[in-house]
């Protein structure tokens, strides 16, 4: 049976998927450089997104910022998180709950702006009964 | 260890300590799927948890966002991009660690395990810093939020705060009233706005007046604040006793090449926060 979630060799670059499991373990292990490459992109976006605030993009800004987020969550998720080499139906559980999150924002908010016109200003939003 | 697939736990692995295979799986493999298996469901409902939170942020921020805009300013920037680095580091250090466990580098395990656990801290510690400033200068949640210390950062006197914000209430009930709705119970609705404006204008007077260009209400994003960074640093106290407990095992040689799984699912919860908080800093420090 294959078990695409290990790889064989500890040392391996993590390319090579594996395949039977037997009874043990197959550890696959990141490569150093690798967590260290990715630890400085997360570093440099970082200083990215707060210089991004200084720049007047205007609406832009808030999508910037998360898009900027969202790539350091990937690399967080694909290499720290080990989800390149996992198998894929741990990528599946952290995509749906994520796309789960955005639809209730979603509608949440679709709702609340449709109150808008409501809105007392400096308030909460008013409840329309 | 032989390949041949086991139903009892296989002992004797050198210096691995013990690593037990549970009756209800047939591999040592199929044990470890299982476990982060459920790891992942349960970093699902982690996110499904803060996803409330960031639905409060989301529709306050499109309704108000001036009250974001003026609020974000009361918050250090410097600090929260410190505290960043502090967050990547130790995620850093984390995947590290369970590099280290998976080729069974105990002693590098334990100090990796340490300087986590010590980022957590650092984190903690220049959280509190923050928090320590915030309560000194009445910058809280709800009706502890004390309006008269923003002269400090706004300069004016707010004295027609309330008036104005009467008028504002008076208008919108007028405008109720107005409308062609047709509903018998406009006049319950007017008078159930009118009593949260007063209520909420008590809240104003028994704690001063913002200065003038302060934007009403900016208690409300300090509930956020403070709910949102406040669940995360729990997350991340809950991550520093498991770190501990990762350490004591792996000083005891619990981790070897074939018994990582703990390691990993704790380094797994440990970068959930850290996933987190990278979103939490652009959204609440870094408001253009």
């Amino acid at each position: 049976m294959e078990k695409p979630g290990q790889i064989l060799e500890p040392e391996s670059t993590g390319t090579v998927h594996d395949e039977p499991g037997g009874g043990n373990l197959h550890p696959h292990a990141v490569p150093l450089w690798m967590l260290a490459a990715v630890f400085a992109v997360l570093i440099g976006l970082t200083i990215l997104t707060v210089a991004v605030t200084y720049v007047d993009l205007g609406r832009m800004n808030i999508g910037v910022a998360l898009i900027i987020a969202t790539i350091k969550g990937v690399l967080v998720a694909e290499i720290f998180m080990h989800l390149r080499w996992d198998r894929p139906f741990h990528r599946i559980a952290l995509i749906s709950a994520v796309c789960f999150v955005a639809l209730f924002i979603g509608i949440a908010m679709l709702d609340s702006l449709s109150y808008l016109p409501d809105v007392i200003p400096g308030h909460a939003p008013a409840v329309d009964q | 260890m032989s390949s041949a697939t086991n139903s009892s736990p296989d002992p004797g692995q050198g210096n691995e300590g013990k690593h037990h295979l549970a009756h209800y799986f047939d591999t040592r493999a199929q044990q470890y799927d299982s476990h982060k298996l459920a790891m992942w469901l349960f970093l699902a409902t982690e996110i499904l948890m803060f996803g409330g939170l960031f639905c409060a942020y989301a529709i306050y921020r499109a309704t108000h966002p001036e009250v974001f805009l003026y609020a974000h300013t009361l918050l250090d920037k410097n600090l929260g991009a410190i505290n960043t680095i502090v967050l990547l580091f130790s995620s850093f250090t984390m995947a590290w660690g369970v590099r280290a466990a998976m080729l069974g580098q105990r002693k590098l395990l334990m100090g990796l395990l340490a300087v986590t656990i010590l980022c957590g801290f650092g984190f903690m510690g220049i959280k509190s810093i923050e928090y320590t400033h915030k309560w000194k200068h009445g910058l809280l949640w709800g009706e502890r939020f004390d309006y008269a210390a923003l002269q400090d950062h706004g300069g004016g006197h707010g004295e027609t705060v309330v008036d104005e914000h009467a008028h504002a209430a008076d208008d919108q009930i007028d405008a109720h009233a107005d409308d062609d709705h047709g509903h018998a119970d406009v006049d319950d609705e007017a008078a159930a706005v009118m009593a949260e404006l007063d209520r909420d204008a008590e809240i104003t007077v028994a704690h001063g007046h913002a200065p003038e260009d302060v934007p009403r209400n900016l208690h409300i994003f300090f509930g956020i604040y403070f709910v949102m960074t406040g669940l995360h640093g729990i997350h991340v106290l809950a991550g520093m006793g498991m770190l501990t407990w990762l350490l004591v095992r792996a000083t005891r040689g619990d981790f070897g090449t074939h018994n990582y799984t703990a390691v990993d699912l704790g380094g797994l919860y440990w970068h959930l926060v850290d996933l987190i908080w990278i979103f939490l800093f652009p959204l609440l420090y870094l408001i253009h």
